[in-house]
């Protein structure tokens, strides 16, 4: 039947004879089809021979001889050593001690290294001075094999040879004798280049040094200094401690450098009824914040009165709520006596002092000033001297060693035009950061997995830095440069030999010291930058820069756990890093409270795709504005404090899809990490952030085991840790009943069979786990574009939750309480959304391993399947990547290769490029596009523990069984072991009243367990 | 008598299925011909002719000749410099008791300071000669009457014998095509009798029955509708097959035996000289990788071998083709060894091998658990290398035959302590002494796949 019915297609139509709608009739395409652009050039279309039927013939070619050529191998060429060094044999991991000072993050290593390249980072275990391997030590490997590294020295622009640069320098410094010169350096903590630096200036004695700290603790040490003489940094054993009061102390972050986890976390898993208890005033959510049992939020003005308050005046002032926090610290302070410890991480000496005091007045046996720690050392008030003498002309010449200051200085754009005119600039750096690319010459230096040297971490611990790799570029490190300019003939090995030999060892082997990477001595050793001079100290009273307040908003600048500093920027392993409270990877970003969000009328959206958008902000503090700032609503920040993590934003010698974020740094003023008097205004665009977890909350369910320490000490296990109940013909009974189960278990108790315990008491959400798997298990990096599909690649996530209620306890409640329809509408819809200051908790979680697997049935091809050592097994190249898996995995643990992730251009990151290859495991394979992959228990590592037991004929060591994730966890949250090997650690965790299942009710019997979290919630 | 319309049917059958093998036989690896070094053999060295008069006739050649074989031959050659100087003609250039004392031991000498001594110790990178205090003066003097002879001209090219070795070829060939020739004469003869007979026959009057016109064969088939049936369902089965046979041998490499850079015999070191695998390929006993041996290994003998034995390189030559001698040479030129001064010049060029066994990257295998552990002898998976003059690949490499001996073999526990608690549970358990690799695990995807 035909239809009479007119489609209008415009206005036009109702005019009669309009000629557009004639014309419009006439031509089949609306636009015009570019035919011209390839048909219209006559003399090209005569001039080409190739005929259609040509065409046909090359087509048909080409196929052809492609599956021909399919068939057959190609020839793999093998080129051995011409002379084998002893020590190397192809297929064995060597392992060497050595240590990491960059300036931001101190730490004795072990490294790992295969046919001479280092390919991972581990903890060196026998080393004690508590130093920890984060996760940016762990990515620190990655670096190595930077493609943007420099590969010589340049003077000018151009690529030179170490004699001319060597001349180059000499005449300069001859030439400018007399006038100032400054050395700005990374903090060291070097013996020997402390004296190389002293020999240096009796050499050129116009040649000043100056120690800068990108991220400052100028004020701790100022007080320290002020106390006790030593230009140092009290340090904390919290493994020691009853009480802890942090007032804007991220101690589990980077403050004063970081690494006090794994004492913390001894302390924090009840033993005999006890643990310590943790109490934390601050702005920002940090991570120290997430894992105290209370957290008060405080901006930072009140934070000085807190203090106050603590440490002995009155709390009169603050606001109720925060009143009474402060008076229930203080009771459970005074109860905890000398085990008690306050830490402040303010930047205010009086602030510091009081904390030094206080500590010192109770007799604090957590802090420790005797063996300080030596790895800050900058003066904020010298470096200003020095950026101010460089902006006026006062300053000739300017060396700059391991730091950036035209990127990270304040003033960084005058600094900036003002370092290019100077008489004299020469910066070492691996790269051509924003200081190198404007340097007259740059000293090409090595990474620290290629040099020498020496560090006091601690007084009296002693770390040793030895190469595992020769230089991969022409480069020569700094210490070897000044032996050089000096006149010395010795390279900086002997150099630091001999001084080992004469001041440090005192007869002890130095073949030992290096074997082991780290010495204990009670010898002194002089250190040239050990003190700053008192002119440029801050005396003990407050320097008022936190208490005044004109109504505007209050920044705190803090660093990411990912990317520190931001020296390690062109790191795609830490730009993917999901940061552990926001789970936001590739970005920094204001974080604001939901209340100031508000107001300003800031949202976070989730689009269609499951990602997530966010508006931009201007940031202005004093003059300086920084634009497009994007924002995440953070519960728990206080309300009238926003923060930014510094680090992000560098453009030079980074690559393009790593320059990401704004630089904060314009905003440190005075170096100072609390900026106040803050105007913010909204901006217009919406920011794309790549951020993979956006199911905040648990609704109730019981994923994270919780319970509190008086209920842990007081109840039966069954009441805080039940097994889940399944109901068998109409009787309940356990999950774990033979009854309840479909399928027929294998038998598992001969050999090995492999368990993992993560307790959730230990954990602390670092993340130096993920690292450290990424890097065993060359998982890909996938780039912002696919994060923000949650298309991430890593085996291992740290699920973090906030409670929609105050506490995890009230949401359970409150979820058992609802009834009804409309109760239920309602209320699960508020439980989506955390509470402006939520309890967090953080759940580290990889393939669970399950004895029976929902992933092994559905797979059609059996490309999953089971072992008897308990882990499930992943077989690639049967893999046909049909997903089934992944959507019957209760854990979501199973990732999707959605493309070739090496050797394509697409994703142009390490595994792209030859230098950025040489870190993947040989051990492991890595995975083409198109098939599923897993965590596999490192089943390598195992299996490589049990064959060197083979081969040396005995049997394996409870400790040698490690997976990637429980050798890099620093708080000994994650352990590994045999469950059949009745002695090991991780059978007695099995016996554990705290030990659960992730989702026991499921039936999947995992072979990875968790261990309730306590929250020590009692009140003094 | 009963009409066969098919007599020739079975064996035309039977000719077409070997045309079909023939034609559809798996593909093979065409190993280039290593083209025979065009050099002639090196002018050999002839023994030395025993009439010739010892130099100073207080020796006797003989003697002297396994004197120097057994305790100087290691570091001395007569012609050539090796680790020490050649030794032609020595007892001219030094004085005889000064030799005496030398060879009897030479670091005494010089640390008495003689100058001559110092001198020639300096001059040979000051190597210790080993000191030889069992030998008499005669056995001095019968060594030196044997370094003393004359060196014996390159024995003459017998024209004759060279003549024989062309005419052998020659004759076989002409014999051949005689033969060749008479048998064709034969066919056109028969050919030409029964031509003949026939008409003799025609001639005689003798009828000849018109032979019936039956169904041309492929009619005859076409029409056989079951034939057609049997025989197309047997091509396809034929055709898959083979089919079959043609995709399993994709990327096996069973019987790949490339041509190396250098022409290395595995038959001369493990099989003549009986060398231990594990002494070039030791990373095999503690490692993953067996290890291609780095060069230096090779130098630890071929500093002092730079020169196959006669027969060998006449072996070489006849036999496979090589110059033994050429593919030293090659070593040298890689090591970066002087021979003229015996010192490594430093000008190296890493070897480049051919990888002969390529297991696939998602494969996990380690030697020291095969070696080692299990006590696997290596030419259970590379066959009888030690007869091979070129290495190939001996064992397919597929994962069923991984499989299949993974189920075939016994662990070997015994005497290891890792297995005793495993062993005893076991023992305990399922009453058993012996289990399978399979038993234990052997066979689960993540053993190998990671």
């Amino acid at each position: 039947m035909a239809s009479n019915k007119k489609y209008w297609k415009s206005v036009e139509e109702l005019k009669t004879d309009s000629p557009i709608v004639e014309t419009l009739k006439q031509n089949e395409f609306v636009e015009e089809i570019p035919t011209d652009a390839f048909l219209g050039d006559k003399e090209k279309l005569s001039s080409s021979s190739t005929t259609r039927r040509d065409f046909l013939k090359y087509v048909g070619f080409t196929t052809a001889a492609a599956s021909l050529a399919a068939c057959e191998g190609p020839v793999v060429k093998s080129i051995p050593y011409v002379v084998q060094p002893d020590e190397i044999v192809p297929g064995i991991a060597n392992f060497y001690a050595s240590a990491i000072a960059d300036g931001f993050d101190f730490a004795n290593v072990l490294v790992k290294t295969r046919e001479g390249r280092p390919i991972k980072i581990e903890r060196n275990t026998l080393s004690e001075n508590g130093s920890c391997v984060n996760a940016r030590v762990q990515a620190s490997v990655l670096s190595l094999y930077d493609k943007n590294r420099l590969t010589a020295p340049k003077m000018d622009g151009a690529e030179v040879s170490w004699e001319e640069f060597d001349a180059g320098v000499a005449q300069k410094m001859n030439e400018l004798s007399g006038q100032d010169i400054v050395l700005l350096t990374q903090t060291f903590a070097s013996p020997s280049t402390s004296k190389l630096i002293q020999e240096f200036q009796a050499k050129y004695p116009n040649v000043r040094h100056v120690v800068y700290d990108t991220v400052s603790s100028s004020e701790a040490l100022d007080a320290f200094q002020n106390k006790y003489g030593t230009r140092a940094l009290a340090d904390y054993d919290f493994s020691k401690a009853e009480v802890i009061v942090s007032v804007g102390a991220d101690f589990l972050g980077d403050w004063q450098g970081g690494g006090y986890e794994s004492g913390y976390a001894k302390g924090r898993i009840p033993k005999n009824g006890k643990m310590s208890k943790h109490i934390q005033f601050e702005s920002n959510m940090s991570l120290s914040g997430a894992n105290a049992d209370t957290r008060v939020p405080v901006t930072p003005a009140q934070q000085m009165q807190v203090l106050r308050a603590l440490t002995g005046g009155s709390a009169s002032g603050l606001p109720e709520n925060i009143a009474t926090a402060v008076q229930n610290a203080k009771a459970q302070l005074q109860k905890a006596g000398s085990k008690g410890v306050v830490i402040t991480g303010l930047p205010d000496v009086g602030a510091q002092t009081a904390a030094l005091n206080y500590n010192e007045g109770v007799g604090s046996a957590v802090m420790d000033t005797a063996k300080p720690r030596m790895t800050r050392k900058g003066n904020s008030a010298e470096v200003r001297r020095v950026m101010q003498g460089v902006m006026s002309g006062s300053i000739k010449g300017l060396i700059t060693v391991g730091v950036d200051p035209v990127y990270s200085f304040p003033a960084g754009k005058e600094f900036a035009d003002a370092y290019k005119n100077l008489d004299f600039t020469l910066a070492f750096s691996m790269k051509e950061d924003a200081t190198a690319s404007r340097a007259q010459m740059i000293a090409a230096t090595p990474h620290y997995l290629e040099s020498w040297g020496d560090i006091q971490m601690k007084k009296g611990s002693f770390s040793l830095t030895q190469p595992t790799i020769r230089p991969l570029f022409n480069t020569r490190q700094f210490q070897d440069c000044l032996l050089k300019w000096t006149g010395n003939t010795k390279n900086y090995y002997e150099y630091i030999k001999e001084s080992w030999n004469t001041s440090i060892l005192g007869g002890s082997s130095w073949n030992q010291a290096l074997h082991d990477g780290f010495f204990e001595s009670s010898v002194e050793v002089s250190m040239e930058d050990a003190t700053a001079s008192e002119d440029t100290m801050e005396s003990n009273t407050s320097n008022g820069a936190l208490a005044s307040q004109d109504g505007g908003m209050q920044l705190v600048l803090y660093t990411k756990t990912s990317m520190g500093d931001g020296q390690m920027a062109n790191n795609p392993w830490l730009q993917e890093m999901p940061d552990p409270i926001t789970r936001a990877t590739w970005d920094n970003y204001a974080l604001i409270s939901q209340a100031d969000a508000e107001s300003l009328g800031l949202e976070n959206e989730y689009v269609a795709n499951g990602a997530m958008n966010g508006n931009y902000i201007n940031i202005t503090v004093g003059d300086v504005t920084v634009q497009n700032v994007p924002v995440i609503i953070q519960p728990g920040q206080a309300k009238g404090a926003i923060g930014l993590a510094l680090g992000y934003g560098k453009k030079e010698a980074v690559q393009e899809e790593m320059q990401t974020g704004v630089n904060a740094y314009p905003l440190y003023q005075n170096f100072s990490d609390i900026q106040n008097n803050v105007r913010i205004e909204k901006a217009a665009g919406t920011h794309e952030f790549a951020c993979i977890q956006l199911h905040n909350t648990m609704m109730g369910r019981d994923i994270i085991n919780e319970t509190t320490l008086e209920i842990f000490n007081t109840k039966k296990t069954h009441e805080w840790n039940p097994i889940p109940v399944v109901s068998k013909d109409h009787q309940e009974i356990p999950v774990t009943d033979p009854d309840a189960d479909l399928w027929e278990s294998f038998d598992r108790s001969v050999g090995h069979h492999f368990n993992l315990s993560i307790d959730l008491n230990a954990c602390t959400g670092c993340g130096a786990c993920v690292i450290a798997c990424h890097a065993e298990n060359n998982v890909p990096v996938v780039g912002k574009d696919e994060m923000r599909k949650s298309r991430d690649m890593h085996w291992l996530r740290i699920d973090r939750y906030y409670s929609s209620e105050e506490s995890f306890q009230a949401d359970t409640e409150k979820k058992e309480n609802i009834s009804g329809l409309g109760s239920s509408l309602s209320e699960y819809g508020e439980m989506e959304s955390p509470a402006a200051n939520p309890q967090v908790a953080f759940q580290p979680v990889m393939c669970q391993h399950c004895n029976h697997a929902p992933c092994e049935t559905v797979c059609p091809v059996a490309a999953t399947s089971h072992g008897r050592q308990g882990q499930n097994h992943m077989a690639y190249n049967r893999c046909v990547g049909t997903r089934y898996c992944a959507n019957n995995c209760p854990y979501k643990v199973r990732r999707f290769n959605w493309f070739l992730y090496a050797e394509n251009d697409e994703f142009d990151y390490n595994m792209n490029n030859d230098l950025g290859r040489m870190v993947l495991n040989p051990d492991v394979v890595v995975r083409s596009r198109g098939v599923m992959e897993k965590c596999s228990m490192c089943i390598q590592k195992t299996q490589r523990s049990i064959l060197d037991a083979k081969l040396k004929g005995r049997p394996v060591k409870d400790e040698e069984f490690q997976t990637a994730c429980s050798a890099a966890c620093n708080t000994g949250a994650i352990v590994f072991g045999d469950v059949n090997d009745h002695d090991s650690e991780v059978f007695e965790l099995t016996k554990d009243d705290r030990m659960y299942h992730l989702l026991e009710s499921v039936g999947t019997k995992p072979n990875v367990m968790y261990q309730t979290k306590v929250r020590n919630t009692n009140e003094a | 008598m009963k009409k066969v319309q098919y007599r020739k049917l079975p064996s035309i059958l039977s000719l077409l299925s070997i045309a079909f093998l023939l034609f559809f036989s798996t593909f093979t690896y065409a190993q280039e011909e290593q083209a025979a070094d065009g050099a002639a053999p090196e002018g050999a060295t002839a023994e030395a002719d025993a009439e010739t008069p010892a130099a100073e006739g207080v020796g006797d050649v003989e003697a002297g000749e396994r004197l120097f074989k057994a305790n100087c031959a290691a570091c001395h050659k007569l012609d050539k410099r090796a680790t020490g100087p050649a030794l032609r003609g020595v007892a001219d250039k030094y004085d005889r008791e000064w030799l005496y004392a030398w060879i009897k031991n030479s670091q005494e000498l010089i640390a008495s300071g003689d100058q001559q001594a110092v001198a020639l110790f300096e001059e040979y990178n000051q190597s210790v000669m080993t000191a030889f205090p069992q030998l008499s003066n005669t056995d001095i003097d019968n060594i030196l009457a044997y370094t003393s002879q004359e060196k014996a001209p390159p024995p003459p090219i017998d024209p004759a014998v060279a003549a024989t070795g062309e005419g052998d070829g020659a004759t076989n060939e002409i014999i051949l095509a005689a033969l060749a020739l008479v048998f064709v004469l034969l066919v056109v003869m028969l050919f030409l009798v029964t031509k003949t007979l026939r008409r003799i026959a025609e001639a005689n009057g003798v009828v000849y029955e018109e032979k019936e016109k039956g169904l041309p064969i492929w009619k005859a088939f076409v029409q056989n509708q079951f034939l057609v049936l049997v025989s197309s369902i047997f091509l396809l089965l034929a055709a898959g097959y083979f089919m079959y046979g043609f995709f399993m041998q994709v990327g096996v490499d069973q019987g790949y035996a490339p041509v190396q850079p250098i022409h290395y015999s595995h038959r001369i070191h493990a099989g003549e000289n009986q060398i231990d695998c594990n002494y070039c390929h030791s990373s095999a006993r503690k490692s993953k990788h067996s290890g291609i041996p780095s060069l230096n290994v090779c130098m630890n003998c071929h500093k002092n071998i730079a020169e196959v034995a006669e027969e060998t390189q006449q072996t070489g030559l006849n036999e496979y083709g090589v110059d033994y001698n050429a593919e030293i040479k090659k070593l040298y030129a890689a090591v970066g060894w002087d021979e003229s001064t015996q010192s490594y010049t430093g000008e190296e060029k890493p070897v480049k091998w051919i990888r002969i066994h390529n297991l696939p990257d998602f494969a996990y295998f380690n030697h020291s658990q095969h070696v080692t552990v299990a006590g696997v002898a290596c030419q259970k998976c590379h066959g009888p290398v030690e007869e091979m003059e070129i290495m190939e690949q001996h064992s397919p490499l597929t994962m069923g035959w991984c499989i299949n001996c993974h189920r075939e073999t016994n662990v070997a526990m015994e005497g290891n302590e890792y297995y005793e608690k495993i062993h005893e549970e076991l023992a305990k358990k399922y009453g058993v002494e012996k289990v399978t690799i399979a038993e234990m695990g052997g066979l689960e995807c993540g053993k190998c796949h990671y």
